[in-house]
């Protein structure tokens, strides 16, 4: 790469934040990774975007990037939300970043509710956007006492939503923030991802790290975890299924979206991973509704 | 009182049993505010002792300071927990004392909002404290609370309804059940009855008073009704401006009351 004439410049401040944020988020970050599933707090700082759009997420990537990083950026699962396509841009812009919609390709991943459907690898960073990062919250609102909680692994007020749940469903019916414990020692809230994904946690190879920007908090989850998703005895977790495919690329395993087409009660069920579903469409699987006008959306619209 | 009187007929050699609690010169000052002064006591197990005393006698301070919720300013809280013997409570680290309390204690609150979860159902009330030493089988815990539920005479088809939905008294027997459904060796009180109408009131102590005898509770039962003491309690406390007046077996101080405040106390009391 031939040096730019602003070259000293472009690292003034890179990324956005100041250097000294940076450091302080990169600290939170390191102790985060060190005690897996716990609650790091952090000087969280206003964004150019509200609370709740994932200014936990950007600080955290702003925090960890760097120019020879590739980015990518999904919400929902998908690369071609307004919300992914706007934060994907802002960081080919204050970081100089190469972006991509391939899982593969890149090496930190922003996301908001899924973990995409291709594995990830070593060296991969994904980042989650957290809204509420106490998954004992609704629950007890006292922080001094979620904090004691989480101190003397005092957990068995977790299990008493999930009591409700099989109560009221006859079957544990929370399907997405399904709480996991880290390690065998932290409870923590997986953001609210579908508990579809939660087995995709555990032993994963990449690092996961979370980000809650309104609620200042930083928790992750290193390479190689164990991940155990509470249940009871006689009701064991189970992830959600599908009776359809999906109808564009004909995916069996992956996290469908349900699509209604028109008000006569049409319906299709896509993968919501939409990189995974281009990838397959153009490997030439094929879904019942191939073909279909959806799936010309795979690009980010210009 | 020098000598614990029992009030239980027990198992031969077994005359005198190891204090479950005993108090040591408890003081509780707020500033120069006394909330409770020099209070020493024993309680034996499956004792109830009731502390009886006019609004700001110190009453709710010495609860407070007995159940691990206040920390004194001098004296001992000794509790012959099942991990450690008889420990100062306050001696012990937070989360032993945090677990010895969930394990080993009940709290009843007056006010059965203070002592229930709200926002989950009075069948998830009721089973919390299962969860909370470790529970972890739905089906053997739904069988205890319906069998609680039960035990304090509700309806157990309305387990799923939310505390909201049932009346003061309902929510004060799920806040019974909650208290007991683990088993506990000791279990405190403040006001139980409160609030509630007298024939609601009639039917919840004499629903206390008969778990209390089956299950062998100790109890500490703070009350400003005569009446709930006579029924409920072994012995007394009478508790005047933060000092213990006067202690002794229950009939003994209603029915012969020595220091003036119990006399003026006992005297109060309202006929129909």
């Amino acid at each position: 790469m031939t040096a730019r004439p602003n070259e000293p410049e472009r690292y003034y401040n890179y990324a956005y934040l100041d250097e000294q944020t940076k450091r302080m988020i990169r600290r939170a970050i390191l102790k985060a990774l060190a005690i897996p599933g716990y609650q790091a707090p952090f000087g969280s700082r206003e964004m150019p975007v509200p609370y709740g759009w994932g200014t936990g997420g950007i600080q955290l990537t702003a925090a960890i990037i760097g120019p020879d990083d590739v980015y990518k950026c999904i919400d929902q699962g998908a690369d071609d939300t307004t919300n992914a396509v706007s934060i994907r841009r802002f960081f080919a812009q204050v970081a100089d970043v190469a972006t991509t919609e391939d899982t593969g390709e890149a090496t930190i991943i922003q996301t908001r509710h899924r973990i995409p459907e291709k594995g990830l690898t070593e060296g991969q960073v994904l980042i989650f956007q957290v809204p509420q990062p106490e998954p004992l919250r609704g629950l007890e609102a006292r922080e001094t006492e979620t904090r004691a909680m989480h101190a003397y692994e005092e957990y068995g007020l977790q299990y008493v939503s999930l009591y409700e749940s099989v109560s009221t469903h006859g079957y544990i019916a929370s399907t997405v923030g399904y709480p996991t414990m880290i390690e065998e020692r932290y409870l923590m809230s997986p953001s609210p991802i579908p508990k579809f994904d939660n087995p995709k946690m555990g032993d994963n190879p990449a690092i996961l790290l979370f980000g809650a920007g309104r609620e200042k908090r930083i928790y992750a989850v290193p390479p190689y975890t164990n991940v155990r998703s509470l249940d009871f005895e006689d009701h064991p977790f189970e992830t959600q299924t599908w009776e359809e495919d999906c109808a564009l690329c004909g995916a069996t395993e992956s996290y469908l979206d349900e699509v209604v087409l028109d008000d006569s009660g049409d319906r299709m069920f896509v993968c919501s991973d939409s990189n995974f579903c281009a990838d397959r469409r153009a490997a030439g699987h094929a879904g019942p509704m191939a073909g279909h006008q959806l799936a010309a959306l795979d690009k980010e619209p210009a | 009182m020098d000598a614990v009187v029992m009030t239980k007929p027990r198992a031969s050699g077994m005359t005198q049993v190891a204090p479950l609690l005993r108090v040591t010169d408890l003081t509780k000052s707020y500033g120069h505010v006394v909330g409770c002064r020099n209070v020493s006591f024993e309680l034996r197990p499956g004792e109830v002792v009731g502390i009886v005393g006019e609004s700001g006698s110190g009453k709710t301070t010495l609860l407070n300071a007995i159940s691990g919720k206040l920390p004194p300013t001098a004296g001992k809280v000794e509790f012959d927990t099942s991990r450690f013997g008889l420990t100062d409570i306050y001696g012990l680290n937070e989360p032993d004392r945090r677990r010895m309390q969930r394990e080993e204690w009940g709290f009843v609150h007056q006010n059965p909002r203070d002592g229930l979860r709200m926002r989950v159902s009075g069948g998830a009330n009721v089973a919390e404290p299962l969860m909370n030493i470790g529970d972890r089988h739905y089906g053997r815990m739904r069988a205890a609370t319906i069998a609680w539920l039960d035990r304090v005479e509700l309806d157990t088809r309305r387990i799923d309804d939310k505390p909201r939905n049932f009346s003061g008294g309902m929510q004060q027997r799920i806040q019974v059940a909650r208290n007991l459904i683990h088993g506990p060796r000791l279990v405190f009180m403040d006001e139980p009855t409160g609030g509630l109408d007298v024939s609601v009131q009639a039917r919840l102590l004499d629903l206390l008073r008969e778990l209390v005898r089956d299950l062998n509770l100790a109890v500490i039962i703070v009350t400003h009704d005569m009446a709930v003491a006579r029924l409920m309690a072994d012995r007394l406390l009478v508790m005047k401006s933060g000092f213990v007046v006067e202690t002794g077996l229950t009939d003994q101080v209603l029915d012969d009351p020595q220091h003036p405040y119990t006399q003026l106390l006992v005297s109060s009391v309202l006929q129909i």
